[in-house]
């Protein structure tokens, strides 16, 4: 019997089915890797095991040593033995390494902290994973790969038997992730069940038992790991037909309209540490460039940088039709003719609680409306025409933007963005979280914008997408450029190989 | 699309026409409280001049609100310009100088604290919070905990005069052609941007109740024993259409609103925040100090406690008038409408001889239900 069943698990969202019949087995004192592309399913999945998601939001039915669990919440699931170490951690900077180990079950009598038994059971908890750590000191003090191995201790002070791991090593170093992963090891000898979900094949090959792709939404497949190859994984990971959905691209393309040479972008608190190093493409126009990659490859912070938004460092050269420019903030790369639909619409993008017009005319206020003075009727001139153009589906311009749905809001920060008149237009995530309809409409927009000379950069990762609307793709991997490839050269298979660094 | 722009028009005004309603019951049961003495064209009077310091204070605030920042300190530096006013006229500096160094002191005050909010970035509750205090600070120093008398008649007058009645129609007349040249205007701009015929009988009849409004208004001020408008409500209408011009129909004002809706959407926009924000703690310095001659001129005196819990009440009036604390939310007509309230609850209650400490109780206590109400209304919209 094991551990841990899942039963054709279906999750759905408005507009999208995350999971469509997913079904999982994990065992005690088992390795087991789930893979996939971006957006695939795996966090989804996890989401649905602990609950986050709880009972009755999803079809299909959890068991736990043979018998049928219906969490309501994270509590249920803990108290089962499933505990998941994400990839942003969740310690309490201000808090001590033995308080965030017992945060929610501190050892007390009537309330109060019995503080030496909290410490003693956090020291010997900590030597059981051979980690030298003073359990009083205050864990924003620790490096994040330390912080990491608190949160497992912190999963393992709750007694988990099922132990999901995020992407663990993504913030670690060599070797940082040589004591995960011995103490990964011990943790399988005594019976733990762990699913484990990175990017990195390598790791993924190195303690896996049995690897399962996840694809879309559904399992391509569950095997023992010593019965595949990375290149097996890999083809079944991306394993699909590139559809008919995206328009055949048919570009003349003219100059070069931006060229980036050498940027890199250092992180905003870690002082020395790279999120993009050295990275240098350009674009043309009427050229769609895709970039590629994988979560924390630097695909958003590439594009912010450039645009005078990062509020770190970051170096680097970059030209705008032949002038060398240098951006300090968003306003001066607008002036010079760059647009920016950034990912996460509501956090980045829109005001929610305020009018299409308010929204689509914000970045282009001064010349949309008036230099000191705006005129609604001018701006709803201009909206409308976009409106329209865009097929927004809305009552009016003055229909508030958090009520839209996810497509027409995408496509209100695209129309702001239009109606600044750019020469180079980045699109980050442009068709994150929209139904299939207003996919195919963004792409027919990327297309006409791309035929009317806009040099478009676009990054996404839905990797059929990426390939099926882009001219060119370059991919990063770690913040590193691994791999340059034409519309004809760029397969999946080399794309997703470049982009899990399996070919520098 | 005109039917929907209609229905939109009607929920965000549907909010002004229940305070209106509000203030209106709230009249209506002093009056009858009161045994007839709260809706007299004397009380009346008294009333808008007592609300005239809060409402310039809470204009200015509500901007700042809008932006996503506070200020606890207006109070205070209310209280400093005063003093700083008084001070220079003992010292022979006249008038003039006096008052442009009570409102130079403000808005240098304002870019100070405008610039550790923005450019700095230490919270603007703290950095306030820190000048209510320091601030207060000064002017004990400055007065050294006396009273100076204001003796220029001309200062007195700006917080105890009146305009007269003929200035008062002459005004009247000047605001209803301008609410109906706007209105033609609106009318005809719909048509030059090719959204549809110029409704002029539509827009026409939207300015009814305004140009019935201002013409009572007018006609109650006069009836206090003919003296017309008292000279610190005119400077509060002035300081309000100003206000309202800024927030609704400059570029600036909209980026207020985009600051404190979503500041990072804003940035990635191309708005420079820092400097908008800056910008509006200077614009609450130079109503702050404008305040402070009206309250000096009013009290015909300079206190080192002078203007103390201004800021709450000027605050009270942006979120009893809908603004939100978080930002992105909120009208200077909610905010002058907020102020109103709340000087009404003062003066009725006054009047009816409530007990001090149970008007505070009042006050506190509406000032929570009336937020609780707008959450709660919000929600279920």
């Amino acid at each position: 019997m094991p551990l841990l069943e899942m039963r054709d698990i279906v999750k759905e969202f408005p507009g999208v089915k995350a999971l469509d019949g997913v079904s999982f087995t994990l065992d005690a004192g088992e390795f087991h890797s789930l893979v996939g592309e971006n957006g695939a399913g795996k966090s989804t999945l996890m989401k649905v095991l602990s609950a986050v998601y709880p009972h009755g939001t999803y079809e299909g039915d959890i068991l736990i040593d043979g018998s049928v669990r219906s969490f309501r919440g994270i509590r249920d699931s803990e108290s089962a033995g499933v505990a998941i170490i994400f990839q942003e951690l969740s310690l309490v900077k201000e808090l001590t390494v033995g308080e965030n180990i017992f945060l929610g079950q501190e050892p007390n009598r009537f309330g109060v902290i019995d503080w030496a038994e909290l410490y003693h059971r956090a020291s010997s908890l900590l030597r059981d994973l051979d980690l030298d750590l003073d359990p009083r000191v205050q864990a924003g003090s620790l490096g994040i790969g330390q912080q990491q191995l608190v949160e497992i201790a912190k999963a393992l002070s709750k007694d988990a038997r099922i132990l999901v791991l995020d992407e663990p090593t993504a913030a670690l170093t060599e070797s940082e992730v040589e004591t995960l992963f011995g103490i990964l090891e011990k943790l399988r000898a005594k019976g733990v069940g762990m699913i484990y979900i990175s990017h990195k094949l390598d790791e993924v090959f190195r303690l896996s038992d049995r690897i399962t792709v996840l694809r879309d939404g559904r399992t391509v497949g569950t095997h023992a790991a010593a019965e595949l190859s990375k290149d097996r994984v890999i083809s079944a990971m991306v394993g699909r037909e590139v559809g008919d959905i995206y328009p055949k691209p048919d570009h003349q393309y003219g100059d070069v309209a931006m060229r980036v040479s050498g940027l890199t972008v250092y992180d905003i608190d870690v002082a020395d540490k790279k999120l993009v190093d050295n990275v240098s493409f350009e674009v043309r126009r009427g050229e769609v460039l895709g970039i590629a990659g994988l979560m924390g490859a630097g695909r958003s912070e590439t594009l912010t940088a450039i645009f005078g938004g990062w509020q770190g460092r970051c170096d680097g050269q970059i030209e705008v039709d032949g002038i060398a420019k240098r951006f300090r903030s968003p306003k001066e790369a607008i002036a010079a003719g760059l647009g920016f639909v950034t990912e996460d619409r509501k956090r980045y993008g829109l005001l929610l609680d305020q009018t299409i017009i308010d929204n689509m005319t914000l970045a282009s206020l001064k010349k949309v409306s008036g230099s000191f003075l705006t005129d609604r009727a001018k701006e709803a001139k201009a909206v409308s025409a976009q409106i329209s153009s865009l097929r927004i589906k809305t009552p009016s311009a003055f229909t508030v933007a958090g009520t839209l749905s996810g497509g027409n809001q995408q496509k209100v920060v695209l129309g702001k963005w239009l109606l600044t008149e750019p020469k180079v237009l980045f699109l980050d995530e442009p068709t994150r979280g929209i139904d299939v309809g207003a996919k195919q409409e963004i792409y027919a927009e990327i297309n006409r914008l791309a035929k009317q000379g806009l040099a478009i950069v676009l990054v996404s990762s839905e990797l059929p997408e990426l390939l099926g609307l882009s001219d060119r793709v370059v991919v990063l991997h770690e913040g590193r450029m691994s791999g340059e490839f034409s519309r004809q050269e760029a397969t999946p298979e080399k794309v997703m190989a470049a982009a899990t660094g399996q070919m520098i | 699309m005109s039917e929907a722009k209609s229905k939109q028009f009607d929920s965000s005004s549907l909010r002004a026409y229940v305070m209106i309603a509000i203030l209106a019951l709230i009249w209506l049961l002093f009056h009858w409280l009161t045994g007839s003495t709260f809706l007299t064209p004397r009380n009346l009077s008294n009333l808008m001049t007592q609300m005239s310091v809060t409402g310039i204070l809470a204009v200015g605030m509500l901007m700042l609100i809008v932006s996503g920042n506070i200020d606890l300190s207006v109070g205070s530096v209310l209280g400093l310009a005063g003093g700083v006013a008084a001070w220079a006229l003992v010292a022979g500096y006249g008038l003039p100088v006096a008052m442009l160094m009570a409102i130079g002191i403000c808005v240098g005050v304002g870019l100070f604290q405008g610039t550790l909010t923005a450019y700095l970035n230490i919270p603007a509750f703290i950095v306030t919070l820190g000048g209510l205090l320091a601030w207060r600070g000064v002017v004990k120093w400055l007065l050294g905990g006396n009273t100076i008398p204001i003796s220029d008649d001309t200062f007195k007058a700006m917080g105890q005069s009146y305009i007269g009645t003929t200035a008062g129609w002459v005004l009247a007349a000047v605001a209803v052609a301008f609410v109906i040249f706007m209105a033609i205007r609106r009318a005809q701009s719909t048509k030059t941007y090719g959204l549809g015929e110029a409704n002029y009988t539509g827009e026409l009849l939207k300015t009814v109740l305004p140009v019935l409004a201002i013409i009572a208004f007018i006609w109650v001020m006069n009836s206090y024993e003919d003296r017309g408008v008292p000279t610190p409500v005119l400077m509060l209408v002035v300081v309000a259409l100003l206000g309202g011009f800024i927030t609704t129909s400059t570029t600036f004002g909209r980026y207020l609103y985009a600051i404190g809706g979503n500041a990072d959407a804003a940035r990635l926009s191309g708005i420079n925040n820092k400097r908008n924000v800056l910008a509006v703690y200077a614009i609450l310095g130079a109503v702050t100090g404008l305040a402070a001659l009206i309250y000096s001129g009013r009290v015909g005196s300079a206190t080192p406690d002078a203007g103390v819990l201004k800021e709450l009440d000027a605050i009270a009036a942006c979120v009893i008038g809908g603004a939100s604390l978080m930002g992105g939310r909120g009208t200077i007509f909610g905010a002058c409408l907020g102020a109103l309230i709340m000087a009404s609850l003062d003066n009725g209650m006054s009047l009816y001889g409530v007990r001090d400490f149970l008007q505070d109780i009042v006050k506190g206590s509406i000032l929570v239900a009336a937020v609780g109400l707008d959450m709660f209304g919000r929600k279920q919209g």
